[in-house]
C-alpha cells in the first residue's frame, strides 16, 4: 500500500518552556533537521525542511489538548501535564528526558493542621494524591511561584515538580512526600495513530533509537 | 451559578441550522438507502428509558447519563445509545420473531459532558444491529456494511481498525499470573498508556520470553501479516481462538473486497465488560476522533431475558458531516410569487400548480405593483407578480 501525502504528513506539537531545549536536542539526535529557526522563531507553525513534518509550538499544558483534538498528530510533553490534563491520547514512548519529581513540600517545621491547605499548579494531581492517602485537603490553584504560598501563609503545603531541589531550599522548604517521577513522553492522537500508522511508527522508531538508557 | 442568558444552551447542546441539517438529512438518506439493501429495517424507541433496565445494561457509564425522576419516583435516563433499547425490544415485543433480526436506526442519543467544547451532549447516530448470528460472517457483514456506508457518504480516505477482546485477555491470562496485575495491564491499554504498560512489564517478575510477548502486543497493528505475528505469540486456547476468528474474518472481508480500507489492531480495546469478540473503530483523514465504533456483544440480550449473540455499529453523524463533501446546490427551482388581494385565488392556484411540478414556491401578499417591485429588487429567487397593472 503506497502512502498518500496526507498519510505521510505529520504535525508535531512541541512544548515551549522547561523541556523545550532538551526536546530540540533530542530531535536533532533523532536525525531531524531542526534549525535555529525553530528555537528563535516567533512563528508558531514551522515546517521542517526536506521532510513532511511540521511543528506547532505550544504552551506545555496545551500540547495534549492539540493532540486530543487532532490538530497535531503527535506531541512531546511532560508526564506532569498528562497526569493533570487527563486527555484521551496514546502515550507511546518515555523519552527519558526532562526528568523531575512531583513532590509534596512544606516548611521544615510543618505539622499536620486542622484545615490543611495545599497550593499547586496541579490541582487534579494534588486532589487525587491526597484522596488516595486518605486525607481531605483544600486545594488552591496557583499559576506560578508556588513556593511562596507556605511563606506567606496562603497554604501550609505545596505540590510541585522539583528537579535539583534548589528552589525549594532557597525558600526554606523541604520535600515532605514523593508523589511520582516525571519524564517527557511522546503522545499520539487516537485517529492519527491509525490513519497515519506508518508515519507515527516511523517517528516513534527514530525517537526510540536515541532514548538515553 | 449565574442565570443563563437568552442565547445560551445547556452544556453540549447544539442547534442544527438549515444549511447543515440539509446536509445531514442528505447523508441520512444515502446511509438509509445503503443499509436497507442489506435487509435491515428501521426502528424507533422512546427517548426516555428506565435506568434499571436500559440504563444499567448500557455500555455508557452511569455518570455520563442524563438521569431524571418520573412522577412515580423511578429513575429514568435519556437514552445514552440505541443498542440496549433495541435489545429490550428484541427480547419483549419481538420475542417470538425468529432470529436473526436485522434492525437499524437514525436518531439522537444523549451523553452528559463534563469537558469543554467539541463534545456534544446530544448527537445523531446512524447504526445497525444484527441480532442472533454468532458466525464470523455476521462480524464481516457489520464491518463490510460500515465500509460501504462510509463510501456511500463520500468519505474520501478512511480506515477501520479491527481487534478482538479475547486476544488481549487470553494473552494476559497466559502471561501474567496475578489477576490484580492483569487488570492493571488492561487499564493501561484502555487508557492507551503504553509507557505505563511497559513500566509494569519491567517491574513484574516475568521471564524474558513473557516480557517480549507483552511488548510485542503493543506493535500488533498493521495489515494481514499481523495475523501470523499474533498467532506466533499465543499459547493458550482463548487468544489462539481469537486469532483464528480474526483470520477467518479477514478471509470473509477479502471476499467482500473491502480489506483495502482495513487495519488490524490487536491492542484495540473497547469496553471489555461489554464487548465479547471482534471490535472495530473507523477513522477518517483530518478527523481527530473516531467516526464510528462497533463490535460483538453476546452478553447484552440475556440481560433482557432472550440470550442471543449480536453485533453492530454506530456512525456519529456530526463527525461524518465534517469529512464529507459539501452538498451540491439543489436543482429545484425556487420562485417568489407576489399577489395583490384581488388575485389571491389565482395566485394560490398557480402556486399549487408549480409545486406539483416540483418547484419551490413562496407566496407573499403585497399592496400593489410598486411594493412587489421593491421586494423583487432584493429577492434571491426568480419572481412572479400577480398584480392589478398586469391586466
Amino acid at each position: 500500500m503506497s502512502l498518500s501525502d496526507n498519510e505521510r504528513k505529520l504535525t508535531i506539537a512541541m512544548p515551549k518552556g522547561r523541556i523545550f531545549e532538551e526536546a530540540v536536542a533530542f530531535l536533532q539526535q533523532a536525525g531531524m533537521e531542526v534549525t535555529a529557526e525553530l528555537q528563535d522563531s516567533r512563528k508558531l507553525i514551522i515546517p521542517v525542511k526536506n521532510t513532511s513534518l511540521e511543528f506547532i509550538l505550544a504552551k506545555p499544558t496545551d500540547v495534549p489538548t492539540y493532540v486530543e483534538y487532532g490538530v497535531a498528530d503527535v506531541g512531546v510533553v511532560g508526564k506532569d501535564v498528562l497526569l493533570e490534563e487527563e486527555r484521551d491520547v496514546y502515550e507511546l514512548l518515555n523519552l527519558q528526558i526532562g526528568y523531575c519529581r512531583m513532590v509534596v513540600a512544606g516548611l521544615e517545621d510543618w505539622t499536620p493542621t486542622e484545615a490543611p491547605r495545599v497550593a499547586t499548579k496541579y490541582p487534579r494531581i494534588a486532589s487525587r494524591y491526597f484522596r488516595e492517602q486518605g486525607q481531605q485537603v483544600e486545594v488552591i490553584k496557583l499559576n506560578g511561584s508556588v513556593e511562596l504560598a507556605p511563606l506567606i501563609g496562603l497554604a501550609d503545603r505545596i505540590v510541585d515538580i522539583v528537579s535539583t531541589g534548589r528552589t525549594l531550599k532557597e525558600n526554606g522548604l523541604v520535600e515532605l512526600e514523593h508523589i511520582c517521577e516525571i519524564t517527557t513522553r511522546l503522545i499520539a492522537n487516537r485517529a492519527s495513530y491509525r490513519m497515519k500508522s506508518e508515519a507515527v511508527d516511523d517517528i516513534a522508531q527514530k525517537f526510540l533509537e536515541v532514548i538515553p538508557r | 451559578m449565574t442565570k443563563p442568558l437568552g442565547f445560551e444552551k445547556p452544556l453540549g447542546m447544539r442547534d442544527i441550522l438549515p444549511e447543515s441539517l440539509a446536509k445531514q438529512r442528505h447523508l441520512e438518506r444515502e446511509l438509509r438507502d445503503c443499509i436497507e439493501r442489506w435487509g435491515y429495517r428501521e426502528i424507533m424507541t422512546p427517548s426516555l428509558e428506565y435506568y434499571d433496565t436500559v440504563g444499567a445494561a448500557s455500555v455508557t457509564l452511569t455518570d455520563r447519563m442524563f438521569r431524571l425522576l418520573d412522577k412515580q419516583g423511578h429513575t429514568v435516563v435519556l437514552r445514552p445509545d440505541m443498542t440496549s433499547p433495541i435489545a429490550r425490544v428484541v427480547s419483549s415485543l419481538y420475542k417470538d420473531v425468529p432470529l436473526p433480526i436485522r434492525l437499524f436506526y437514525q436518531t439522537n442519543v444523549f451523553r452528559a459532558q463534563e469537558k469543554e467544547a467539541g463534545r456534544n451532549a446530544e448527537f445523531f447516530q446512524t447504526g445497525i444491529e444484527l441480532i442472533g448470528d454468532a458466525s464470523v460472517d455476521a462480524d464481516a457483514e457489520a464491518i463490510a456494511l460500515a465500509v460501504f456506508c462510509l463510501q456511500a457518504s463520500g468519505v474520501e480516505t478512511f480506515r477501520i481498525a479491527i481487534g478482538h477482546v479475547d486476544f488481549v485477555e487470553g494473552l494476559l491470562e497466559e502471561t501474567v499470573a496475578d489477576e490484580e496485575d492483569r487488570s492493571q495491564f488492561r487499564r493501561f491499554l484502555y487508557e492507551r498508556d503504553f509507557v505505563g504498560f511497559r513500566q509494569l512489564t519491567e517491574r513484574l517478575n516475568l521471564s524474558a520470553e513473557e516480557k517480549k510477548r507483552l511488548e510485542a502486543l503493543l506493535r500488533l497493528r498493521g495489515g494481514k501479516g499481523k495475523i501470523e505475528e499474533a498467532r506466533q505469540l499465543t499459547v493458550n486456547g482463548r487468544a489462539r481462538r481469537a486469532v483464528e476468528t480474526v483470520a477467518s474474518l479477514w478471509a470473509a472481508l477479502e471476499a467482500y473486497g473491502v480489506t483495502e480500507a482495513l487495519l488490524l489492531d490487536f491492542n484495540l480495546i473497547s469496553n471489555m465488560n461489554y464487548y465479547t469478540g471482534v471490535v472495530f473503530e473507523g477513522y477518517a483523514a483530518d478527523l481527530g476522533s473516531p467516526l464510528l465504533g462497533g463490535g460483538r456483544y453476546d452478553r447484552l440480550l440475556e440481560q433482557f431475558g432472550r440470550p442471543a449473540p449480536a453485533t453492530g455499529f454506530a456512525i456519529k453523524m456530526d463527525r461524518l458531516l465534517q469529512v464529507t463533501p459539501a452538498l451540491a446546490s439543489p436543482e429545484k427551482q425556487h420562485v417568489l410569487l407576489f399577489y395583490t388581494d384581488e388575485y389571491r385565488a389565482k395566485a394560490f392556484a398557480e402556486a399549487q400548480r408549480m409545486r406539483r411540478e416540483g418547484q419551490i414556491v413562496e407566496t407573499r401578499r403585497v399592496k400593489d405593483r410598486t411594493e412587489a417591485l421593491v421586494w423583487s429588487e432584493h429577492a434571491e429567487y426568480s419572481v412572479i407578480s400577480l398584480t392589478e397593472q398586469e391586466e
